[in-house]
């Protein structure tokens, strides 16, 4: 009968022309230089074409290359303290965003916690760097502090998202039945809404973590002397010329994200 | 039935229970906002307005700027001005540095969804077990170190990388193809750092695809063809014009890549802005082209909201 | 003066017929101008101590809202809730010593069984002791002991529902409001939990506030019910009342089978009146209220009322054809058709005749009801 000989098989009904093999081949690419990166950051000699045999070499002399240590303590430093306060920060307004009638102003909120996101990086860089030159001018004040201001800012979408997120699917029967069940407001949040979403903002701060950790151009134009971040140092590094240690340091960066994202994925699934 | 009568106006008690309760939570709402908005605020759209400020300032002599009023920052953007006698003469350099940014940005986006588009199907069309795993394997590049990743294509299309040398070792070609400091380096490395923010977007759209209309469609004997157009392609605009968004607007002001990959010369509008704050000491200048390039990105978004609200879309 | 803490009802000495929930006219409207939609429309509303009191009625029809009231979840636009005599229609949920058991049981996810059972008593500050004891009392009661450290995402649907009851029971509150809490079961889960929750009440001694909108549900477990529609009280009474006297074309509708047929009303003494239908047949007929004047009204009788009798018989009131036999095992569904042409069902255990045949029909009159609307 014509029908059976012009509908295709039921296996293949979901498939489109060439878009398998594209798939893949976009795989592939996406991961074969971050491959080729690792494998030959294990490479015994400086060469990134020629394998001679597996060493841990450059690892060591990253250990102990001083500027990739004081480097790797700033940006820590700085992720962590913007990490805390914007994580803070955005799970506050999260609970004041969600879950609620639309309320007068809503828009121009999430405006507002958005913008970051919404600005190309290169101009926020340029504003911030303005205005805490302003700043420095005036209060004489100078420091790591700017640093940290410059990413809390910046850092405070990135955690919302997943804190909404997990809290949009939380249901207000819950605290429904805390209050039906005596349990004043602050109570009703300390027990039943933060433990439950707990998850989420666990995930907004490991975002934020990243995020911080990863950036280039803010940091490049409103971090002062000493204060290199890692991926400032790396920069400059290969600016003047390919180093096994970048390899070397670039790994175990990566290995930190394939951590972290892995987290992210396993706190997604825990949810009902 | 005994009914004691509260004469303290039990209707007063409800009213202002009622009134109570809403302005309660208006405060309690303003309360939990201020942080954040405080924050973003004054540390990030106000530090807007003072470029604003600085891009009619004039140069300081060691950077920063002079508190004096000028306009030589946007006019320098088009004219140039003649060292001898002070006359301006029009110069399409800047301009020109836009337009190759915007065309860049363009082909990038464009690339993108042709690589991601299929990806995303792909992952979508996939039994809902395995999916989870091909989103993690997507998502991975997505939380990495943009400027590693931007590094690992420039060790392998640089001269000495594994590209050339591979092509030579099979005698495909004799001298090393010159990839590394060009527009395609660029290109590739626009592509391959904003794929993933192609692929998700597109994803979430293509998820909700109810498969079984395909199966109908195919049913009532359309081809391949007619189904990717007439079904999955309008299934997925919102995703579309989402992904295009997040690609576009971050590869046109790009810093990593064209610094990396195209040589760090004044290339794109990233690093040009970059170099003003930079050697170049002319911050006002840099402060209006960073201006003008938000005006460029406003304008994108005015697009995407003026088609987002065409359709229900669904913000996730 | 009342306080969140909930005295034993089994201790208070008051004479039989307390009042324990008063809803004095309440309206509750939602949204504003053109869209504001009136849930309840000035609803007054009597609950009695000790009572198992239902809500009955179709989905919208302000059942849920109206024990969301009492609740406190939300706040009444107008008029005025009164428990025990006190007002608390301005108070929070937390300050009210009712609990509710949710359609979806809204059980803490993160706490075990115990936890959530103990979770009343903690908020109220009783002594470490006292929450002990009266969480193992509370899980022998609804028969949960050997789940007690279970997590509550790891029970069955009819597990959950018996653990959401034990923690609203738990604080020993005035009332407890429970809406729809059977609807998420299969048949046999239900029946069994009808059974549970009737047995609760009367050891509890809670006054026990129900929503369903199952009326067959409503009439088994009730003492009395209060059916509902579009926002307004209906008809209050016990399960009997309501089905043997439904007072409103919609309360005769919706529950169980009725007939109902239109004709004139005659003659009136008392609370009796005669009404003749279309074909000159005509019934003696019970009247809800006396005030009902002559002209057209509708009458309704119960299907299983009615007695088959040969119709050359005097008893038969009516005559009609039988149109079809629809047999359910204990019994059969005569439908048949009366000259005038209106449409008439008839419950009896046999019939011997054919389709097509005629067929006589007793009714006595006090099971004719004449319908207000």
């Amino acid at each position: 009968m014509a029908e059976s000989a012009r509908k295709p098989r039921m296996k293949d009904l979901r498939r489109q022309p060439f878009f398998t093999e594209i798939a893949w081949a976009c795989i592939f690419v996406l991961y074969a230089p971050i491959l080729v990166l690792i494998i030959f950051s294990f490479n015994d000699n400086r060469s990134v074409v020629l394998w001679t045999e597996f060493s841990f070499r450059w690892y060591v002399e990253a250990f102990e290359n001083e500027g990739i240590r004081k480097a790797t303590i700033v940006s820590f430093q700085v992720a962590a303290v913007s990490t805390f306060f914007a994580t803070i920060m955005a799970t506050m307004a999260a609970l004041a965003t969600t879950r609620t009638p639309p309320f007068k102003g809503q828009t121009a909120a999430y405006a507002i916690i958005n913008q970051p996101l919404m600005v190309p990086e290169i101009v926020t860089a340029v504003a911030t760097l303005s205005f805490f030159a302003i700043i420095k001018r005036a209060t004489g004040m100078t420091g790591i502090g700017y640093l940290m201001l410059a990413h809390t800012v910046f850092c405070i979408p990135f955690a919302y998202m997943p804190i909404r997120a997990r809290l949009e699917d939380m249901n207000l029967t819950l605290e429904q039945a805390a209050a039906d069940l005596y349990a004043p407001p602050f109570k009703v949040f300390r027990r039943v809404t933060l433990p439950l979403l707990l998850p989420g903002i666990v995930a907004g701060a490991m975002l934020a973590f990243v995020v911080s950790l990863d950036d280039v151009i803010i940091t490049l134009l409103v971090a002062g002397p000493g204060e290199t971040t890692l991926p400032i140092y790396i920069l400059g590094q290969i600016r003047r010329g390919i180093t096994p240690e970048i390899n070397a340091v670039s790994t175990l960066l990566l290995g930190l994200s394939l951590v972290f994202v892995t987290l992210f994925f396993l706190l997604g699934r825990k949810r009902k | 039935m005994a009914v004691t009568d509260h004469s303290a106006a039990p209707d007063g008690r409800l009213a202002s229970a009622r009134a109570a309760r809403g302005a309660e939570a208006r405060r309690r709402r303003r309360l939990l906002l201020a942080p954040a908005l405080i924050v973003i605020g004054i540390f990030g759209l106000f530090p807007l307005t003072i470029s604003l400020i600085y891009s009619f300032l004039t140069p300081g002599t060691y950077g920063g700027v002079t508190w004096e009023f000028s306009t030589d920052a946007y006019v320098q953007f088009l004219f140039e001005r003649d060292i001898f006698d002070d006359t301006l003469s029009f110069s399409s350099t800047y301009l020109q540095i836009y337009a190759r940014s915007i065309g860049l940005a363009l082909v990038a986006t464009l690339g993108a969804l042709i690589l991601g588009f299929p990806t995303a199907y792909f992952i979508a069309s996939k039994p809902r077990e395995q999916r989870n795993f091909w989103l993690f394997l997507i998502t991975l590049p997505f939380w990495t170190n943009l400027l590693i990743r931007t590094y690992a294509i420039l060790l392998i299309i640089r001269d000495e990388g594994i590209i050339n040398i591979g092509l030579m070792k099979a005698g495909v070609i004799s001298d090393p193809l010159n990839i590394l400091y060009t527009d395609t380096a660029v290109f590739i490395g626009l592509i391959y750092s904003y794929l993933p923010f192609m692929v998700l977007p597109l994803y979430a759209s293509l998820e909700k695809l109810d498969f079984r209309m395909i199966e109908a469609a195919y049913d009532l004997y359309a081809n391949r063809f007619q189904v990717l157009r007439r079904i999955i392609v309008p299934a997925a605009k919102p995703g579309i014009v989402a992904g295009c968004i997040l690609v576009f607007i971050p590869g046109l002001g790009a810093y990593i890549t064209p610094t990396l990959l195209g040589g760090g010369k004044e290339l794109m509008i990233g690093n040009m802005i970059a170099l003003q704050f930079g050697s170049s000491r002319n911050w006002p200048f840099g402060s209006a082209a960073a201006l003008i390039l938000m005006v460029v990105v406003m304008l994108a978004l005015l697009v995407y909201v003026r088609n987002a609200s065409r359709e229900p879309v669904r913000h996730g | 003066m009342m306080q969140a803490e909930a005295v034993p009802a089994d201790q208070i000495e008051v004479p039989a017929e307390r009042d324990m929930v008063f809803a004095d006219t309440v309206t509750k409207t939602f949204g504003q101008g053109d869209a504001a939609v009136t849930a309840l429309d000035a609803v007054s509303l009597t609950i009695r101590e000790n009572e198992f009191f239902t809500l009955l009625g179709p989905s919208g029809c302000g059942k849920t809202t109206l024990l969301r009231l009492i609740a406190g979840f939300e706040l009444p636009s107008g008029g005025h809730i009164l428990l025990d005599g006190e007002e608390i229609g301005h108070l929070p949920p937390y300050k009210r010593p009712v609990n509710t058991v949710f359609q979806s049981y809204a059980l803490f996810p993160h706490m075990t069984v115990a936890e959530n059972i103990s979770f009343g008593l903690e908020m109220l500050g009783k002594p470490k002791a006292e929450i002990a004891e009266t969480t193992a009392h509370m899980l022998s009661l609804v028969r949960m002991e050997a789940m007690a450290n279970r997590r509550t995402d790891q029970l069955s649907g009819g597990q959950q529902q018996r653990v959401a009851l034990a923690r609203a029971l738990a604080p020993r509150p005035r009332v407890l409001l429970l809406d729809e809490p059977l609807s998420a079961l299969d048949l046999k889960l239900r029946k069994e939990m009808q059974i549970e929750l009737k047995r609760l009440q009367g050891e509890t001694g809670i006054t026990f506030v129900f929503v369903t909108h199952d009326q067959e549900e409503a009439l088994t477990m009730s003492d009395r019910i209060a059916v509902m529609e579009a926002g307004h009280i209906l008809q209050v009474g016990t399960p009997r009342e309501i089905y043997d006297h439904p007072a409103r074309r919609f309360v005769a509708d919706f529950i169980g089978d009725i007939n109902i047929l239109d004709g004139e009303l005659g003659e009136v003494s008392g609370h009796q009146g005669r009404v003749t239908l279309p074909g000159g047949a005509s019934l003696g007929a019970a009247l809800a209220e006396s005030t009902i004047g002559k002209g057209k009204v509708s009458i309704a009788f119960r299907p299983e009322n009615v007695v088959l009798v040969p119709p050359e018989d005097p008893r038969a009131t009516l005559t009609g054809a039988v149109e079809n036999v629809v047999y359910f095992g204990s019994g059969l569904n005569l439908h048949l058709r009366l000259p005038s042409g209106a449409p008439l069902m008839v419950r009896s255990a046999h019939y011997a005749g054919e389709i097509g045949d005629l067929v006589g029909l007793e009714i006595a009159d006090r099971h004719v009801q004449v319908l207000v609307d």
